[in-house]
Formats: C-alpha cells, structure tokens, sequence
C-alpha cells in the first residue's frame, strides 16, 4: 500500500519532469505559482496521476489544492479509498 | 485581497497583451452590413469569426417573421415563463426544435449558455456523477459548479480513458452522466461520437452532447454530429444554440426521455431568467424552416470550410486537426497572437483571438468561423491578407506568401473542392453559386 511519503516523492518526480529550471519541489511548493504550469496545465498533470496511481481524481477533491503537500494528501485519500 | 487589488492582478495579467493593441472584449462594430461583412474602424472588414454558419442573421424569411412577432406580440415576454407564463410562441418553438430532432420532449432555454447550465445541473445531481470531456466549453464547466454531482474529466476525445473511469464507478449507485461535444469551438475537432455512445451504452451511462457548432453544419439534415454517426438514438440528450447556425439567441435541450420535463420545475436556469422574447422565437423557427428547406447552404459552407482549411495550410500555417467550419491557426505563443489578430484587423479581417487558459494544452490560436454567405472572393481576399500579415510576422515563409503562387492555389482549389464537402457525405450538385443570395443579403 502507498504511503503518504511515497505518493509525495512520486508527484514530485513526475512534477519535476514537467517544470523547467532547478526549482526544489517541497510539499510547500505551490503548483501554480511556483512552477510557472498554468491551471490548465495542472488539470492535464492530473490525468498522469490517474494514469501513475490507476484512481479517478473528482474535480472537488482537488478544487482547493495549492500545494504538493495538500495535492499528495487528496492523491493518497483517493488511493485508500479505492484500496 | 479587495475588489481593487484583485481588479489590478487582472489588468497586470492582461494589461501586457492590451498594450500591444485592441481589447478583444471591447471591440466595436461601427455597422453590421451582412452575415459577412461589418464595419470597423471605419473599414469595411470581412467577418471570419461569428459563427454565423448558414449565414442566417440577415436571411430576409427569417428578418421579416422577427418583425411580425414584434408587431403581434410586443417587444419582451418581461419576465421568466414561471412568472410571466409562456406564450403558444414558446410551446410551437419547441414542438418545431423537437420535430426537427425527431424526439418527444424539447425544452427551450434563454441561451445556449444557460441550455447547458440549466439541463447538465439539474440532471445530475447528489450522488450522481458528470463524466466530462477535459475540452469542454465554459459553460459546462459551470454546469458542473452548479450540479451537485461529483464531476469526474476524461481526457479529450478519448473513449478509452472515459471507459476506464465509468469502470471505475460501476459498483457504485447514482446516474453517470457523460458530457460531450460535437464540433469543439476552439480547434474545430469532432468528437469520436460513435466509440463514446459505444462506452455509455456498455456501462448503462447516459450521454448528452452539445451540438452548438455542429446543429446545421453536419448531418445530412443537418442535425449535428449525432446524425452524422448514426447515433441519435443513444444520444440520451442533445443541447444546443440558436445563436450560431440558427442566427438568433436561445438554448435548446431535446430528449426522448420524457423525464427531460422536470427541468421546467428544478432547473434554476430555466426559471429564473426572462424567456426568449417573441422575434427571436419567430426568428428561430423561420430559420429552422430555412436550414431544412436548403440543404445546399451546408454544401456551401464545406466548400467555404476546405477552402479556407487548404488555402492556410498551403500558406505554411499550422491548422486544428481536420477541415471544419472552425479553422483555428496555431501560433507559438500569446504576444504573436496578439499581434496577428490586430494585423488582420487592421487589413480588414476579423476573426477570433483565444488564448490560455480558455484554450486546450496552452495554445495560442487564432480561431476563423466560415459561413455559407461567405463568397469565394471574400476568402480570396482573406487568405491574401492571412499571407502578407502572416509573413510580415515571419510566421510563414516569404516564398508561401507570394501573391501570384497563392493566387495559383487559389485557382487549384477552386476545382478541387467542386467535389464537395465530405462531412456531409454527400455529393454536391448544381452550380453552389446561385444557392447562395437567399441568406447572403446585405443591408445597405
């Protein structure tokens, strides 16, 4: 079973694949500001984490996610919830 | 963050992208002389982005019947028909929008804006889920806001990953509502309808699809993509607008399910807006009559479409994936965009300018809508003014822009798209030009 850790240091790998420069992803990142991805961009990220995590990820359970801390824990709930 | 703050973080996102030219959300047209043609700036400017596809907005059948229902009925129904009642107006557009359709029920709405709102919120709801497409226009997206159901996105176009998320939902209760589109507004692509409506029916789901850009532009009737496929009848419920290929204002929502009818008593956006007023009905249903008495008009606007999609791409620009009656140029980033939409204006074409985050994958487009009043000097003329203004920008190379080559094309395609549009699947026939004049008539 995927720990809240190991959802985050995947989300952080597959978000840094995405982003340009040598930003440092930390679960305080926030995912619009601090990236430069534009929201429909961050929409797009998370068909690859539907795909990463085999879940569906509802429009409301990320509506008010601003960081990779706060997208790991909805990821991580979604899997649990499936599991 | 106050009112004022958050009005200044607007202009500092925009105010870049203003200063190098007009407002698109400000623009004004001086005089509206025909379907085609406006004038702006104190120029006669060729319309290439209203969505006017028929060209139906001046059609004198349909200008004269808005003018009777002023003269019978007034001016405004004042009010919304819970309120104010409805007019046997209202009731014969919709008996006319559901005979069009071959469907039982047919409801209309004050936009298709709020057709969308007020039929995907009030169909699915607490405990029910909306399975939309990632592309979907704004205002199902506000539907879903307005919905109580969980709103799940597929990717776009895609039945595969729309089939893995109903999977998903199989064992869990409530309805499953899949939202598409027929003609999607900004690159002009068509939904794989036939594999869609083949998932929804796998998994017991229901299907609704917008047919704004496609009602009067595809099918052999003429009644979207659902006919196009051969889907009508697993398209659970159909929406549309009269405000494209119908040339008026107004939403639609049709369905064989009888049930469509509790939208008249749950649906906000249905009860709580002022109802179409009585020209706009007269209007509509005179252009229904008009769409399905010359079917030629559709031939006209696939000639026009491949015209415009052949002639660009011949130039060098990079299209949307198919020929359709949205031709959108993909630009390589916001400012270029900017500058090539003030360009053409300024040369006398206006179309379209959309940019992220209203556009899929961040493209920067330049969005035309071609119509059947559309002449083909008009598109000569436009695709001459694409050419300069495009190699000005360095866009396309000088050598593609040449006005003699272009012109040589121009003659090419001229015989080569006598062979018809085949999103109609049909051949064309007779001389397209003599069908024209009936919608294509100016004002002055």
């Amino acid at each position: 079973m995927a720990t809240l850790d190991s959802v985050q240091s995947d989300i952080i790998r597959l978000l840094g694949e995405k982003i340009e420069g040598d930003l440092t992803l930390t679960a305080d990142t926030d995912i619009v500001v601090d990236t430069g991805l534009d929201s429909v961009s961050v929409m797009d990220f998370v068909f690859e984490l539907e795909d990463e995590f085999s879940i569906t990820v509802p429009l409301d359970r990320i509506s008010d996610v601003k960081t990779v801390g706060q997208l790991s824990a909805a990821i991580h709930g979604l899997i649990l919830e499936d599991a | 963050m106050s009112i004022e703050e958050k009005a200044m973080a607007v202009q500092k996102a925009f105010g870049a992208l203003k200063a190098l030219g007009r407002d698109p959300t400000r623009l004004e047209f001086d005089e509206v002389i025909s379907p085609t043609e406006a004038k702006l700036e104190g120029r006669r400017t060729i319309l290439l982005g209203t969505n006017n596809y028929l060209g139906m907005t001046f059609d004198e059948t349909c200008v004269s019947a808005a003018k009777a229902a002023i003269d019978e009925f007034g001016t405004g129904t004042t009010g919304s028909r819970i309120a104010n009642g409805t007019y046997e107006l209202h009731k014969s557009l919709e008996r006319r929008v559901a005979d069009f359709y071959g469907k039982k029920c047919a409801i209309v709405f004050s936009t298709g804006y709020s057709a969308n709102l007020g039929a995907i919120s009030s169909l699915a709801q607490s405990g029910d889920y909306l399975l939309i497409d990632a592309d979907s226009h704004a205002s199902i997206y506000d539907a879903c806001k307005l919905s109580d159901a969980e709103v799940i996105r597929f990717r776009h176009n895609n039945p595969e990953d729309l089939a893995k998320k109903l999977a998903r939902l199989q064992d869990k209760p409530g309805d499953k509502v899949v939202v598409t589109e027929g003609i999607y507004s900004m690159l002009g692509d068509t939904a794989p309808l036939a594999e869609i409506a083949a998932v929804k029916k796998e998994y017991g789901a229901y299907l609704m699809v917008d047919e704004a850009h496609s009602l009067g532009t595809l099918g052999e009737k003429g009644r979207g993509l659902c006919e196009l496929e051969g889907v009508e009848a697993d398209c659970d419920y159909i929406v549309g607008t009269f405000s494209k290929s119908i040339g008026t204002v107004g939403g639609f929502c049709v369905s064989d399910h009888e049930g469509v009818e509790i939208l008249r008593s749950i649906s906000r956006p249905y009860m709580f807006t002022a109802s179409l007023p009585p020209a706009v009905i007269a209007a509509a249903k005179a252009s229904f009559d008009q769409m399905e008495a010359n079917p030629q008009l559709r031939e006209l606007l696939w000639r026009n479409a491949r015209t415009l999609y052949d002639g660009l791409e011949t130039l060098g620009f990079e299209l949307g994936p198919e020929v359709s009656p949205v031709v959108a140029i993909k630009l390589p980033g916001k400012e270029v965009a900017v500058r090539f939409w003030n360009a053409l204006i300024e040369a006398g074409v206006y179309t379209n300018i959309a940019i992220p985050p209203s556009t899929p994958n961040a493209l920067s487009l330049l969005r035309s809508s071609i119509s059947a009043a559309h002449t083909r000097e008009q598109i000569a003329t436009a695709l001459d003014v694409f050419a300069q203004v495009g190699a000005e920008l360095n866009l396309i190379p000088a050598s593609k822009a040449d006005r003699r080559r272009l012109a040589e094309v121009q003659g090419a395609m001229r015989i080569v798209t006598g062979t018809g549009g085949a999103m109609v699947r049909q051949p064309i026939s007779g001389d397209l030009d003599q069908a024209a004049p009936k919608t294509g008539g100016a004002k002055g």
